[in-house]
């Protein structure tokens, strides 16, 4: 069950427009940074299927620049 | 889901969401998120151990999570005053690789062709009796040793014990004389010591950081962010002085560009505006400083058994004065492309009294022609101004392995060393026999093959037996395209000892199945003289065994037993032990176990139950004995050399046939040759393989798209990769540049084996190439 996350990083001024978006995204945390142009994602999927759709979702949102993963574990699956 | 499944993924969210969190703060120093998030990472029921990162040598401290017997998760220690809890990718993800599905597990003996699975007491018997044989047919200099400044400090003292003092010959040398000889030969020259002299407190007090030819957002990404993080407290100021515009340069205050080897000359520049405008620091020049010149015209090694001592001559004051007058900045401007204003004002930022300025630097000033002669200037320009050994004040030379100054320098893992002093030195031959007990004349007093001769006596066949641990020459040698034939010859046997297969335990007669990192215990020494320990965490798999033990096995097999006393349990403790007397006294003395097992390291000297973090000064450094502020005590008279090193230029220029420069180097997510972060999913995927960079111009003018497949070519080798343009960084026109990391894409079958003549260190970043598509 893979657990993810990335450095996802809006085009200027569009950082609530991100986390607007990427809110209504299920299997998605969000943390946004207070002082920075910079949002912390962890995503939590079944299977690499999955995770592989939610990214492909989450690289779709227009007001993102760049999506940077970070760390990957891969936790069992019972 | 059970409740303990629940919380454990809860907890791996917090490390993942944790890690990202890390990685923003090397990218936006001062970045806050709220504060919640940063809480709360429970310990859960794992069990923690301390230890250092098994990469690089910033050395940071990490905490590895166990649970029943498996390395779970690794956090930065809050308690290592390296990193204070901070790591970069490579650190947490680096227990990841051993539960890879092609870990070497069991010894593999090649018989007829193919390996076949062999119990390790077999594995080892054969071993030993091939090293005799070999050694009865053709004497002790026809076998030699490959090591690793990832090898633990026991590891390495217990390769040199068994090579120099049981078998007796000097064929012993590591991988880092790849990265480090220059900075050792360096510090030698200049102060009869090796090693820095400040620490990474030095971060914290200065105002000027100038990196020279030095990415260390990706190389050094820890210490980067400690920069970082003063750029944006202190407004301390980042200076990239390089060939390649980097993500290290994106970061700086200021990147300044250099046509490559140049950089000798800037450095002298530097040295000809301090000095003109009466920025010399006299009273300390006069008091703790001498002038010397060397032999020039020396050659770059390129034919084999070249041969080369330099012969200092001492100068004065006014000698250099005269010699610097071919350095004035606007004479250096014309070809090293540096602008008059940017030396300039590279020269103003030493020249400051009143400005605490940090050098530092590793791979480009170290694998190159002239390494040792760029080590020298910069500590020239530290001298001069009398910017050294203070708080925030000095040169830094950083290293590049995990253990490159604990086991290679210190230990002494090089043909010309012994755990105290050089081979050369009769003294120091006493000192070693005494401690191992072996007669003196069975030590050999003169080096025989640094690392690129080596493996050229392997293609003569002048060597039939070599043993590498932890190491893969096959990849990380620079013109793999001539060693790797030559490590297939029948002429010489080969045993690695490994982790993973690689290029390298591919022409192996036998494999040996090492421990990793944790499996086993062990101490290193990072870039800040500092010495870590840490106990066996995990169990490894099969007939996996700790390399020292493997040389202890051996030693006993081929009758050196009694020279060998340890035990299985305790040896990493007896070893130490031993090794530590090699450097009783106050000028080198190492923390006792004891005091490592407790706290995340010492600084050596460790005199009188503390660490000494500037050594040289005599506010800080008890072995300061000449009454002065200062004291230099690595040379006898205690002054340091202010070095007349000149430009000279690199072997090999780009030329109509080959027309550009080739330049190597490393990426973040990989250590090295990649035989272990490839095998992590997460570094993998991050960067699945090598390419090769060009200026936009160079490629919109050869009509190269990014990921077009280019065959790039040099007189030695060619290597195909994908072009890379506007990614990850952008050297200069005229230049193209490529990471190793990839066994798939051996770029080093392309590069050059010539080398600094008194370091002996290879020069990676320089050579001609030419590039077309395929
Ligand atoms: S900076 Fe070096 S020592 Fe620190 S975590 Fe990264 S690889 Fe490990």
């Amino acid at each position: 069950m893979p657990i993810k996350s990335y450095l996802a990083h809006p085009f200027d001024n569009k950082k609530e427009e991100l986390q607007q978006a990427l809110s209504l995204i299920k299997g998605c945390e969000i943390i946004p940074a207070e002082n920075e142009n910079v949002l912390v994602i962890v995503t939590e999927t079944k299977n690499d299927e999955e995770d592989n759709k939610l990214k492909e979702t989450i690289e779709k949102i227009e007001s993102l620049k760049l999506l940077a993963l970070v760390s990957g574990f891969n936790t069992p699956k019972k | 889901m059970s409740a303990s499944l629940s919380s454990r993924r809860s907890f791996i969210k917090k490390m993942a969401a944790s890690a990202a969190m890390t990685a923003a703060a090397t990218m936006f120093p001062g970045i806050i998120f709220a504060s919640e998030q940063l809480t709360g990472i429970s310990n859960g029921s794992l069990d923690w151990k301390k230890g250092p990162c098994r990469f690089c040598g910033v050395g940071c401290g990490i905490l590895v999570g166990i649970e029943e017997g498996k390395a779970v998760a690794v956090k930065g220690d809050p308690n290592s005053s390296v990193n204070k809890g901070l790591l970069c990718v490579k650190g947490y993800h680096q227990t990841m690789c051993i539960q890879a599905k092609d870990r070497l597990e069991y010894a593999l003996v090649k018989k007829n062709g193919t390996y076949v699975k062999t119990p390790i007491n077999e594995a080892l018997d054969i071993v030993a009796d091939k090293m005799k044989e070999t050694i009865e047919k053709h004497g002790k200099d026809a076998v030699a040793m490959y090591t690793s400044g990832q090898s633990t400090i026991p590891e390495g003292y217990v390769a040199s014990k068994f090579m120099k003092g049981a078998i007796g010959t000097n064929n012993l040398d590591c991988n880092a004389r790849l990265c480090m000889a220059s900075a050792v030969a360096g510090f030698l020259t200049t102060f009869g010591a090796d090693e820095p002299m400040g620490c990474y407190e030095d971060f914290d007090h200065a105002d000027y950081y100038v990196t020279w030819g030095n990415n260390m957002a990706e190389m050094h990404p820890v210490l980067f962010s400690r920069m970082l993080e003063q750029k944006n407290k202190r407004g301390a100021r980042i200076i990239d002085f390089a060939t390649r515009t980097t993500r290290s340069s994106m970061a700086s205050n200021r990147s300044i560009l250099f046509e490559p080897q140049t950089d000798l000359a800037v450095g002298n520049a530097i040295c000809y505006e301090i000095v003109n405008n009466g920025w010399v620091n006299k009273t300390f020049v006069e008091k703790y400083c001498n002038f010397s010149k060397g032999l020039t015209q020396m050659g770059y090694g390129l034919e084999d058994k070249y041969k080369f001592s330099d012969k200092p001559t001492k100068i004065n004051f006014e000698d250099y004065k005269t010699f610097l007058e071919d350095y004035t900045s606007e004479k250096v401007s014309k070809y090293s492309k540096v602008s008059v204003k940017d030396i300039k004002y590279l020269a103003s930022i030493f020249g400051d009294p009143n400005k605490k300025v940090m050098s530092l630097w590793c791979m480009g000033v170290n694998q190159h022609t002239r390494g040792t002669w760029m080590n020298n200037i910069i500590y020239n320009i530290h001298l001069l101004t009398g910017k050294i050994s203070q708080p925030g004040n000095g040169p830094f030379s950083l290293t590049g392995q995990p253990s490159a100054c604990g086991t290679a320098r210190e230990v002494g893992t090089f043909t010309h060393k012994l755990p105290k002093g050089v081979v050369m030195n009769p003294k120091h031959r006493e000192l070693a026999a005494k401690i191992w007990k072996v007669p003196v004349e069975r030590i050999p007093s003169k080096p025989t093959y640094h690392t690129t001769e080596m493996f050229r006596a392997v293609d003569r066949g002048d060597i039939k037996f070599i043993w590498t641990q932890a190491v893969n020459p096959l990849v990380s040698l620079p013109r793999t395209s001539r060693f790797r034939p030559g490590m297939k010859k029948k002429s010489c046997f080969v045993v690695v000892s490994d982790v993973f297969p690689t290029p390298t335990t591919d022409v192996a007669d036998v494999i040996l199945p090492a421990s990793w990192h944790i499996e086993k215990s062990g101490l290193y020494g990072n870039s800040e003289r500092r010495t870590q320990h840490w106990d066996k965490m995990v169990e490894g798999p099969g007939d996996t065994t700790p390399d020292a033990w493997m040389f202890i096995e051996v030693a006993k097999r081929m009758g050196y037993g009694d020279l060998f006393p340890y035990s299985r349990e305790n040896h990493v403790e007896e070893i130490y032990n031993e090794y530590r007397q090699f450097h009783e006294g106050k000028k080198h003395g190492m923390a006792p176990l004891e005091v490592l097992k407790k706290q995340s390291g010492a600084i050596w000297p460790y005199v009188n139950g503390k660490s000494t973090q500037w050594r040289f000064n005599a506010k800080y450094d008890p072995a300061c004995s000449n009454g002065e502020d200062f004291h230099f005590y690595g040379k006898p008279d205690g002054k340091a050399v202010v070095w007349q090193r000149p430009y000279e230029p690199a072997p090999e220029l780009p030329d109509s046939e080959y027309p550009f420069w080739l330049n190597t180097g490393r990426v973040i997510e990989h250590w090295h040759t990649g035989s272990m972060t490839r095998r992590i999913p997460v570094l993998h995927k991050g960067m699945p393989h090598s390419y090769l960079e060009f200026h936009p111009d160079d490629a919109k003018a050869l009509g190269i798209k990014n990921g077009e497949k280019i065959k790039v070519t040099s007189r030695r080798g060619s290597c195909i990769m994908p072009a890379s343009i506007n990614e990850r960084g952008l050297p200069t026109k005229g230049q193209v540049f490529a990471p190793f990391f990839d066994e798939n894409m051996l770029i080093n079958d392309v590069t050059l084996d010539a080398f600094c003549p008194i370091s002996k260190e290879p020069d990676f970043k320089k050579c001609a190439v030419k590039v077309e598509k395929v």
